[in-house]
């Protein structure tokens, strides 16, 4: 695994010199061409509205405006986003014929600065003709309700209906069978840079050129191509150095990519477009939410038989790839890391006049957890047992990996009962439960919660197809998806320094610094040696659909693809070695940074002296050796295969685990809740930096309790935002931070070349389980269980006031 | 538009000069017109703490003033920390101790961590906690810029 052992230790950073003197380059520092021109977005007021008309007479006219785009330009000159569904939702990058939730973009000035782009944009006269709204997706199922896309002539965009085993038999078995109904909130990912765009378009080259903040999937370059009606060769995706954050929802940036793109082709100029916060919090992305009905068949020793998923998923206003992606992604593992083998998820995707949906950090899989977690505790209070012998009985068995789940996925590897026995005696779980009989005894209220969560890392593009029929996938023409591959490529000059080139688009996981450590390894230099490129652009990188940094990838297939990369130099320097000694390549070998005998004994060629050989002197290569030291290796996985006929698929392609211990204790009479202790063991295989994964694994448990206690994007019955500022948005500050005890266990992966998994999810997923049940816990002896995040002290606190009177 | 006036101010120990409408916000004239693009905007409402930077001494948020307010004075902003070509001890102590993820939020934050140390040499804890809760971070969860406060605490006294 490590032959001279970088991987594995807590390497400084090399990204943090330019970070730290404010050098960064961000998509919003350095003008990438000349003449750039700004644009103001003009956006709809309206939840729901037709638009009659435009008038931009006025903003026309202002000194410095150069030009405008309309609803009109985007329905005559782009064609609509294809989205994961079969319902006809058109979804163009701006409204055309209906605006469809607050925020939605209708217009876009551009103007020699933001300034005057803004004031132009202000003169924007739109003729609405506002519709009724709806805003609950149980509402927006009502026959009566308003419609949004009257092609669909409903609200759902999709339905799916996924068996596994036999669920109806599991329930008729039962002992008990225990029903809840939850809701998970709107939250964001709000990074601290929001979304930037620069396009610029050459009409005599045909070449569009955009550079943005977009992470990937870079399935959505294709996409974009041909919405702007480009071949996909000139459509070129630059991406800056430095991404200030995303946590999923830079994903979603791509049909700004088409709407600027459109406005630089239009103008003739090439526009810039920073996203503000208000806009972000309005209109960008957020994860979905979820009214969720469960259901849960056990037998009184509490054995899980089954479980039931209903679930209403809303998307807003239109459906935006990779959604369905919320109900879809974790169907590997959307039995967690339990063993029963029946179930059935009911999952309606659900249209309201709402701000659109996508990934965010966790994605669906906070969701997911909130529910099932929330469940066994319930199983585990109707029989009296505790909860965290009733995970016991139920968890996967440490010898049964690789383990194909009911729903097809394929986890990799773990040892369940190692880390989650590590969780609760890092807790002291039995003295948890010691102190909590001593302060109920005193009248308070002191809960203990556990959460126990599969982390899937390295997306399966295929899971997407599960959104569709069966019947629809099996026409011929329909084309099955599968796939998670990444590419990197390692070259020596001719002086022997070492440079590793990468697609991906790092936002703060330090990229740069393992894969200099990775590399360092694998040719016996030190990190330092080692210039790390990772500035995406689809013109000079090696690319595929599944491209990206996204899904906790990068730890699992990023890492692979360097490894592979300088194994493969590795092996064409030990061959041009052989090649010079005049010996077989097998009495040879890669050590030390140097190739070597290997019986230790005779002559050795540094890389450094293979190096000026092999770039000055290309007669001195074996025949048919390729000339220059560089190899580029695409890493993909061999698991990832297409959904199939009975909706089973291996929709990640490493799988991880979570454990965790929370106690709290809950003020009845203000509501606050005060974190007391909070363990997490992960399992991500081999860990490459300790000191970066720790730092993800602080970041996503913050998120996580930000969407569990804080954030919400709430909105009015009529579709008005009212969190639409950081005043009333709450992300979590220090002073919320709680401390948190990580520990690790080690389950290499089998199928990465360093045993690594991803883990930048990582706790996002886990705490509003774990906080929930600590919180469900403390409240018990009032009655309460937590069934609806996020956890407001209003919520709370009428919840309590309930229960007293 | 109104027309330019002359901003006049001393950044990091230089004098400069720019012109712009009196409406320009600080921060955008820092970054467009004076080419110091490590101060950063996160929110333009003087929420997430991105923008901080130090006018006459004391932490300020460039967001929500404009640069006619600030004619005449001193900045210092994270373009100007370093000194003698050497990191300052809080840059240091964020890069030791992992205080930055993504660096967005980071001139942000070791501005108002300056800030908080000049005038509480040696904050506790939650004193830091409750400093630094000016600026907004979304990636680190603040562990490692907390431990990075406390340790330049220690090596500045
Ligand atoms: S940008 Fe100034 S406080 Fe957010
Ligand atoms: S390091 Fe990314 S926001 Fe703080």
């Amino acid at each position: 695994m490590s032959p001279t052992g970088w991987i594995g230790k807590p390497v400084k950073r090399v990204e943090d010199a330019r970070l730290l003197t404010g050098r960064g380059t961000y998509i919003d520092d350095h003008p990438p061409v000349a003449n750039l021109h700004h644009a103001a977005i003009v956006r709809s007021p309206h939840a729901h509205a037709r638009i009659a008309g435009y008038d931009l007479t006025a903003a026309l006219a202002v000194d410095g405006v150069v030009g405008a785009v309309t609803g009109e330009d985007v329905l005559r000159h782009t064609k609509p986003f294809s989205v994961g569904v079969t319902a006809p939702v058109h979804y163009y990058c701006a409204a055309t014929d209906k605006a469809r939730f607050v925020g939605e973009p209708v217009a876009v000035l551009v103007a020699k600065t933001r300034y005057i782009a803004e004031d132009a944009a202000e003169l924007v006269r739109v003729r609405y003709e506002p519709l009724p709204a709806v805003v609950d997706p149980e509402r927006a199922l009502e026959p009566d309700a308003p419609v949004l896309h009257d092609a669909v002539g409903t609200n759902l965009a999709g339905h799916r209906r996924l068996v596994y085993g036999d669920p109806d038999r599991a329930f008729g078995e039962a002992d008990v069978v225990l029903k809840e109904r939850f809701r998970f909130p709107k939250y964001g990912s709000t990074p601290i840079e929001t979304y930037g765009v620069i396009a610029a378009w050459d009409s005599l080259e045909g070449v569009c050129t955009v550079w943005s903040n977009f992470m990937g999937p870079f399935i959505m370059h294709p996409l974009t191509a041909r919405v702007l009606g480009l071949p996909e060769n000139k459509l070129r995706f630059i991406v800056p150095p430095d991404i200030g954050g995303s946590f999923g929802i830079k994903t979603s940036i791509y049909p700004y990519i088409a709407l600027i793109a459109l406005a630089a082709r239009r103008t003739g100029v090439p526009v810039k477009w920073i996203e503000d916060r208000r806009e972000h919090l309005l209109a960008s992305s957020s994860g979905t939410d979820r009214v969720a009905y469960r259901e849960l068949a056990a037998k009184k020793d509490g054995t899980i038989l089954g479980m039931r998923f209903r679930w209403l998923d809303n998307v807003g206003g239109y459906i935006r790839s990779p959604e369905p992606g919320c109900s879809f992604r974790p169907t590997g593992n959307f039995v967690g890391p339990y063993r029963f083998r029946n179930l059935e998820v009911d999952a309606s995707v659900v249209m309201t006049n709402k701000s659109l949906t996508g990934p965010n950090r966790g994605y669906a899989c906070g969701h997911l957890y909130f529910e099932s977690e929330g469940m066994i505790d319930r199983l585990a209070d109707k029989l009296g047992l505790d909860p965290a012998e009733v995970r016991r009985r139920n968890l996967i068995p440490a010898d049964a990996f690789p383990y194909r789940t009911p729903t097809g996925g394929l986890y990799d590897s773990g040892d369940y009962q190692a880390a989650f026995e590590k969780a609760l005696e890092l807790a002291k779980y039995s003295e948890l439960r010691r102190e909590q009989a001593r302060a109920r005894a005193a009248g308070r209220y002191f809960g203990i919660g556990l959460a126990l969560a599969v982390d899937p890392s390295v997306s399966n593009m295929g899971y997407v197809a599960t959104a569709l029929d069966p019947q629809f996938r099996a026409k011929p023409e329909y084309l099955p998806k599968s796939g998670a591959v990444d590419s990197a490529t390692v070259k020596i000059d001719p002086l022997g320094r070492v440079t590793a080139i990468l697609g991906t688009t790092p936002q703060g996981q330090g990229h740069q610094t393992i894969v200099s450590q990775i590399v360092a390894d694998e040719l016996g230099l030190t990190p330092e040696e080692i210039t790390v490129v990772d500035e995406m652009d689809t013109f000079t990188r090696v690319w595929s659909i599944s491209s990206g940094t996204y899904s906790s990838r990068f730890g699992s297939v990023g890492t692979s693809a360097v490894a592979l990369a300088a194994r493969k130099l590795k092996a064409k320097l030990v061959e041009y070695g052989a090649h010079l000694l005049g010996v077989p390549k097998e009495q040879l070998e890669f050590r030390d940074g140097a190739v070597r005998p290997t019986t230790g004994k005779g002559p050795s060629y540094s890389i450094k002296d293979l190096a000026g050989r092999a770039h000055w002197n290309t007669e001195s290569l074996p025949e048919g050796m390729e000339p220059g030291l560089q190899a580029t290796a695409v890493f993909g996985f061999t698991v990832s295969k297409a959904v199939d006929a009975e909706d089973r698929v291996n929709s990640s392609n490493t799988y991880g685990f979570i454990a965790e211990v929370m106690a709290v204790e809950v003020d009845p009479e203000t509501a606050a809740i005060t974190i007391l202790r909070y363990v997490t063991v992960h399992d991500a295989g081999t860990i490459i930096n300790p000191m970066i994964a720790e730092g993800q694994i602080y970041g996503g448990a913050l998120h996580g309790l930000g969407g569990a206690l804080y954030e919400e994007l709430v909105y009015a019955e009529d579709g008005q935002l009212l969190t639409g500022t950081f005043m009333d948005y709450l992300v979590p500050t220090a002073s919320e931070a709680p401390t948190i005890d990580i520990a690790h266990v080690v389950s290499p992966s089998p199928l990465t070349p360093l045993g690594s998994k991803g883990l930048g999810e990582s706790s996002s997923m886990t705490v509003p389980a774990v906080i929930a049940n600590a919180v469900s816990d403390a409240l018990g002896p009032l009655g309460i269980r937590i069934t609806e995040l996020p956890m407001t002290p209003t919520r709370l606190y009428e919840l309590i006031q309930k229960a007293r009177t | 538009m109104a027309d330019a006036v002359t901003v006049r101010l001393t950044v990091n120990g230089v004098e400069r000069e720019g012109r712009c409408e009196p409406r320009k916000l600080l921060v955008d004239f820092l970054r467009e017109d004076l080419g110091l693009t490590g101060t950063h905007v996160g929110c333009e409402h003087g929420i997430c703490g991105a923008c901080t930077i130090l006018i006459d001494g004391e932490a300020a948020r460039s967001c929500i003033m404009l640069a006619v307010q600030a004619d005449g004075a001193e900045l210092l902003t994270i373009e100007g920390l370093m000194r003698d070509g050497k990191l300052h001890p809080l840059q240091e102590a964020f890069r030791e101790h992992h205080g930055l993820q993504c660096g967005f939020c980071t001139p942000g934050m070791l501005m108002t961590a300056l800030d908080l140390l000049r005038t509480n040499p040696s904050p506790t804890e939650a004193e830091i906690r409750e400093g630094i809760s000016a600026v907004l971070c979304r990636c680190t969860g603040y562990h490692g810029i907390v431990r990075a406060v406390e340790a330049a605490a220690r090596k500045m006294r």
